[in-house]
Order: structure tokens, then C-alpha cells, then sequence
């Protein structure tokens, strides 16, 4: 089995959706020149034409609310949103039409639609390096995905992208070049399900719930603290941050006894906030020890290296975190 | 036409005296004063072509088929509304007469209606869509996302702007540098048209001509009808921004019996069989009443009903994939 990249793992679902079902069409800012900013649809407007893979305005919210439309009208489509920082001037359309449209007509029709964007940071500054999946995630009529392996990237895009509802699907841009294997031969078809969580690492001591480029953390702080101090992890990827697998969580707390949630997002408020309160509720008799969080400071992500090293939660956080519960 | 300026006319009535008996809640936005815009534009085009427009939305419901019956109910917040009682009055919708419904957040239903027309080109369906809203929404930069796309992509979609001269409370002068909308869609090189939104033939003729530029696969246009309502923004208005002698001259051009007596003038029909519509359509309208308020109340237990269209349950036992190995990994992601 050969290594694929997240990027290209990304690129093959939208390439294979968009062969197997007419329907499928992409639109987004210099997705088709250009590639896309992180190079996710190269190629693809010479495979299928302008009509199928169109460029657009630098227009957020009119390309979501477009999207809604097209889907109401017979069509599949999965609009780029550059990143997630520009996705906030598509909120309205995200929360105000896609989300609202089959509730709000009483069930008469949905909105089969895939907005993918991106989080991350990289030296990019106060307004280009934030993550804001805890805003969509609270938003009934949304589905929310965050996948952090190449494999779960293309099986949760085919699934979101023949799922009937609204999904956001948020990459990441520090997985995008990071590495795995993908199903081959007929399991290349089979999709990842919409909120389900998975144990990827098995542990008895404590459980380290994570999601897209913090699972990465979380693995690599298991491994720290297995090799260091003895105390195993089980690490427990989200994948679906709506609806959130709960059981799966829970099942892992009654197992280990102690859970630390790690997020990107800003401490208050963000979705670990949401996670916590929940889990608290869920697991309180199982839990020896109170719930941790892994999360950002409340501060505009800073420009200068060292100010971000200062902000981005990393997997040393982690292990200090579990260092302190042992 | 007639019969449905009337039907308009009395249903909004109505629903104005439920709502102050208490018995309609939250807003309620009427039409009254702007009935020819609806009646003149949806009659001037094919049953598939596709509606969507504002909250202020009953009337387009109306002419498009969808039944008084179910309106009013879906007013009265009961399991037989349009809607179920989901929506309300600023959300009618009847996907089975391409009504695609009333959008609540001004200016959101115009990318979504070039978005719709987009999908009509694409599948090569001979449909046009009619996208309704106020001269409000065009200072909203969701308008002019919406107009660039269209005419970008030289999509078959109508934007039928009713110039009523307000937003809620803000005049035109006020909330925008230009008195006449249109103007607004030429920098998007879009055709446009003026017409007397208080004359349903003049409409009519307007929306005969969009109807036709779009079908021929010449792109969008712009439509735009100068027009008034009667009535307050919604229920909720005192109306301190205008004076009622401003009201009471734009009374005098009412569309509906200016409209009639044109009938009678071009011998169409005779004020006799004018009063006969008149009251058809009130006993139509007490009946539509009758049947909201004895509809029952939607169940609560159901409140979470098409939330989804395939809702997933994490809770369910049929869920899959517990603790797996974990899957191989290498990063150059660095931090
Ligand atoms: C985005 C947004 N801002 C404000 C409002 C509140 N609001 C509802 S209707 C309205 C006025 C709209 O005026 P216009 O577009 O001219 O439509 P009209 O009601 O006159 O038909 C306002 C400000 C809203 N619903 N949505
Ligand atoms: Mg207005």
C-alpha cells in the first residue's frame, strides 16, 4: 500500500464523487487556475471544465448562499471557502439558509451542500490563523466534520458529499502534506460515517480525546508518556464534531477514568467548553479526577514565531496536562 | 388577476384582525398596497418557473396556488400550515408549485435564487426563477454578490426589486445614494426595466418581457416596481416616519379598484360579476380562518422533526467502528 497526502486524499474524493455523479459540482476563489490557495483541486477544471469546477467572485457569503440555491435546484455542490476566517462572512448564509431550509418549510426539501474549508496558522497573523469549528458546531441543521488522517479525509468527504443535509468540512493546513494509507479496491468506495469517533490508540490510564491536527498532538504526547512515565493513553479521534459520538468517548472514561479534551480553539467558549459540559454530565461517575483541557489562550493569534509558538496548543501541553492529573 | 388581487387583499385582512385578537404571533408583514406586483409578475410566467422572495410573503404563496386554507394555518402556528408551523408567516413554501419560499434575513434569498438558476442551465431545464425582495436589500452586499454572480454566469433569474420607498422606517433617501434601484444593476450590466407596481398590467408586461429575455439565454434582468404599502412594516410599526396625508395619496391609486374598473372600462367583465369575486372571496377567507383555528397545535414531542433530512444518531447501538488500531501516520507538520 503506497502513502497518500491529506491533500491528495481530499482531491481524490472530490474527483471520484464528482465522476460517479453529475450532480457534483465544485465552486470557490482560484480553485481553478490558481489550484486552490492549498492546491486541493488542481487539476480538476481541466478534467471537468469551468461548468463543474467554477471559479467565483471573492464574494463568501454569495458563494454559500449560490451553493444553497444550486442545491435546491438538483444539484450537489461543494463550495470552497479559502479558510475558515473567511467563512465568517458566510455565516449568515451557513446558519440563516443552509441550516434552516428543511426545518423551517416543514421538511419539504434539503440542502445536499459540502462547504469545505480550512483552519490552521503558520506565521499568518491575528486575523488568518483562527479556528472557529465550536461556531458551526453549535448550529442545528449543520453537520460538522474535522478529519486529521488522509483516510478519514476521503472516506468523510464521499460521506458528506452524499450525505442529503448541510456538512462543513473543515482540513487543516498543517495536515495537508502529512501521510497515510488509503483503502484500496472496493473499500476505497466505502465512506467514513458522519459522527463517528474512533479509538485509535487503545490505553487504560487516561483518555485523550482530540480531532483534526490535535489528534497528531495527542498521539505523539501518548507516546511521551508511555515511553517516559508509564501511563498509558487511549486516544479517542472525534472525527464528527455534529453530532458528537458520546458513547464512544464515554465508553473509553469508564474503561481509563480520566479524560483531558485537546482543541486549537480559544478557551472559553470554544468547542472543548461545549465538550466538557457535556462529558462532565456523561461520564461524572467514572471520572477520578476532573476533566482537562487542552485549548488556546484567550489571545488573537500573534505574528511573531515565538509569540505563536506561545499560543498553538502542542503535544508537550498535552503530556503536561496528564502529568498533572497522575 | 382580479380574483387574486382580492384574495390577497382579504386574506392579509383577516390575519391583521387574528393578530390582534393574539390569535397570530411574532411578525407579520403585509402586503397590502403592493398586490399587483405579485399578481402581475407570477401571472406573466410558466407554473415552473421558480419563485422565491422576501417575508413579506403571503401573497406570493396565493397566487402561486398554494392553498389559503394552509397559509392561514401555518399563520396561526398550527399542524396543518404550509410549513407545519415550523415557519410562520415570513417562511411560506410549497416545493411542489416552485415556490422555494420567504427568506427573513434581507437580501439572502439573491445569491440563492442565481444559485437556483445556475442548477437550471445546468441540467438545461427551460425554467426562469423570479427572486422578490425590497429596495432595502439592495444596499446589503449579499445583493450585489448575488447580482455579480448572475450576471457573471449569464444566469436565466429575474430580480423583481418593489420599490415601496421604504426599508422598515428608513426612507429612500436615507438608506440609498440612488432613488432608483435599477441603476444599481446596470453596473453588473444587467437590462432593466421600471414599471407602475400599482398597475398589475403594467407589471404584467414588464415581467412578459424579463420572462422572455432570460428564456433565450440572454442572462438576467432586472425588474423593478414602483410601489407602496398601505399598511405599516409589520404589525409592530407606529409608523412615525410618514405622514398619513402620504398614505392616504397613494390610497387613491389602490391597484385593486383601479384595476376593477379597468375590467368594467375594456368590457372584461361587470362590476356585478366584480362584487360576485368580492364575495366568493370572502366566504373563502372566513373558511381559511375557520379551518386555522380549529387545526391542531403541532406535538411538541415533534419539535426536533427535520431538524436533518437523515438524521444521525451517535446514540443509536447500530453505530459503528469501536477501538480499531491506530492508523499509520507521518507528519511533516511540524509545531
Ligand atoms: C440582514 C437583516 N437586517 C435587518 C433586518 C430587519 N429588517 C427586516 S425588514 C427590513 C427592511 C427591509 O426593507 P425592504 O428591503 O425595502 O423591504 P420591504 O419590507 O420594504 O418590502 C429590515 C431592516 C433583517 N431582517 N435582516
Ligand atoms: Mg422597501
Amino acid at each position: 500500500m503506497s502513502l497518500v497526502s491529506y491533500r491528495d486524499a481530499v482531491r481524490s474524493a472530490l474527483r471520484d464523487e464528482m465522476l460517479r455523479d453529475q450532480r457534483v459540482i465544485l465552486m470557490g476563489e482560484d480553485i481553478t487556475g490558481y489550484g486552490g490557495s492549498y492546491a486541493v483541486t488542481k487539476g480538476l477544471v481541466e478534467e471537468f471544465g469551468p461548468k463543474r469546477v467554477m471559479e467565483t467572485p471573492i464574494a463568501e457569503a454569495g458563494i454559500v448562499g449560490f451553493a444553497v440555491g444550486a442545491a435546491m435546484g438538483g444539484l450537489i455542490p461543494v463550495a470552497e471557502l479559502m479558510t475558515v476566517n473567511f467563512a465568517l462572512l458566510a455565516l449568515d448564509q451557513i446558519v440563516n439558509s443552509a441550516a434552516k431550509c428543511h426545518y423551517m418549510f416543514g421538511g419539504q426539501w434539503s440542502v445536499p451542500l459540502v462547504v469545505r474549508t480550512v483552519s490552521g496558522f503558520g506565521q499568518l497573523g491575528p486575523t488568518h490563523s483562527q479556528t472557529f469549528e465550536g461556531w458551526f458546531a453549535s448550529v442545528p441543521g449543520l453537520k460538522v466534520v474535522m478529519p486529521a488522517t488522509p483516510a478519514d479525509a476521503r472516506g468523510l468527504l464521499l460521506a458528506a458529499i452524499r450525505d442529503p443535509d448541510p456538512v462543513i468540512f473543515i482540513e487543516h493546513s498543517l495536515l495537508y502534506s502529512t501521510k497515510g494509507e488509503l483503502p484500496e479496491g472496493e473499500a476505497a468506495d466505502e465512506e467514513v460515517p458522519i459522527g463517528s469517533a474512533k479509538v485509535v490508540r487503545a490505553g487504560t490510564d487516561v483518555t485523550l480525546v482530540a480531532y483534526s491536527r490535535m489528534l497528531l498532538q495527542a498521539l505523539q504526547a501518548a507516546e511521551e508518556l508511555e515511553r517516559s512515565d508509564g501511563v498509558s493513553c487511549e486516544v479517542v479521534d472525534l472525527r464528527t464534531l455534529r453530532p458528537v459520538d458520546y458513547p464512544t468517548v464515554v465508553e473509553s472514561v469508564r474503561r481509563t477514568h480520566q479524560l483531558v479534551l485537546c482543541g486549537e480553539d480559544w478557551r472559553t467558549g470554544g468547542f472543548g467548553a461545549s465538550l466538557l459540559s457535556e462529558l462532565s454530565d456523561r461520564c461524572f461517575d467514572d471520572l477520578d479526577a476532573p476533566i482537562q483541557r487542552v485549548a488556546s489562550p484567550d489571545v488573537p493569534m500573534a505574528y511573531s514565531r515565538q509569540l505563536e509558538r506561545s499560543l498553538i496548543p502542542t503535544s508537550d501541553e498535552v503530556v503536561e496536562v496528564v502529568r498533572r492529573l497522575n | 388577476m382580479y380574483r387574486q388581487l382580492v384574495l390577497i387583499r382579504r386574506f392579509e385582512e383577516h390575519a391583521a384582525e387574528a393578530y390582534a385578537q393574539a390569535k397570530i404571533g411574532g411578525f407579520l408583514h403585509l402586503y397590502i398596497g403592493e398586490e399587483a406586483v405579485a399578481v402581475g409578475a407570477i401571472n406573466a410566467v410558466r407554473e415552473t418557473d421558480h419563485l422565491l422572495t422576501h417575508y413579506r410573503d403571503h401573497g406570493y404563496a396565493l397566487v402561486r396556488g398554494c392553498d389559503p386554507k394552509a397559509c392561514m394555518a401555518e399563520l396561526f402556528g398550527r399542524e396543518d400550515g404550509l410549513c407545519h408551523g415550523r415557519g410562520g408567516s415570513m417562511h411560506l413554501a410549497e416545493a411542489a408549485r416552485h415556490f422555494w419560499g420567504g427568506y427573513a434575513i434581507v437580501g439572502s434569498h439573491i445569491p440563492i435564487g442565481a444559485g437556483m438558476a445556475y442548477a437550471m442551465q445546468y441540467q438545461e431545464r427551460d425554467e426562469v426563477v423570479l427572486d422578490f425582495f425590497g429596495d432595502g436589500a439592495t444596499g446589503n452586499g449579499i445583493f450585489h454578490e448575488g447580482l455579480s454572480m448572475a450576471a457573471l454566469w449569464n444566469l436565466p433569474v429575474i430580480f423583481i426589486c418593489e420599490n415601496n420607498l421604504y426599508g422598515m422606517g428608513a426612507t429612500l433617501a436615507e438608506e440609498s445614494p440612488v432613488s432608483e434601484m435599477r441603476i444599481k444593476a446596470e453596473g453588473y450590466t444587467m437590462p432593466s426595466i421600471q414599471c407602475d407596481g400599482m398597475d398589475v398590467l403594467s407589471v404584467y408586461e414588464a415581467l412578459g418581457k424579463a420572462a422572455e429575455h432570460c428564456r433565450s439565454g440572454k442572462g438576467p434582468y432586472f425588474v423593478e416596481a414602483m410601489t407602496y404599502r398601505f399598511r405599516g412594516h409589520s404589525m409592530a410599526d407606529p409608523e412615525l416616519y410618514r405622514d398619513k396625508s402620504e398614505v392616504q395619496r397613494w390610497r387613491v391609486r389602490d391597484p385593486i379598484p383601479s384595476f376593477g374598473d379597468w375590467c368594467v372600462e375594456h368590457g372584461v367583465c361587470s362590476s356585478q360579476e366584480l362584487a360576485q369575486i368580492n364575495e366568493e372571496v370572502e366566504g373563502e377567507m372566513l373558511e381559511a380562518v375557520a379551518f386555522a383555528e380549529q387545526s391542531p397545535w403541532p406535538d411538541p414531542a415533534e419539535v426536533g422533526r427535520w431538524i436533518y433530512a437523515k438524521p444521525i444518531d451517535p446514540e443509536s447501538p447500530a453505530r459503528s467502528e469501536g477501538a480499531g488500531a491506530a492508523v499509520p501516520l507521518t507528519s511533516d507538520a511540524g509545531v
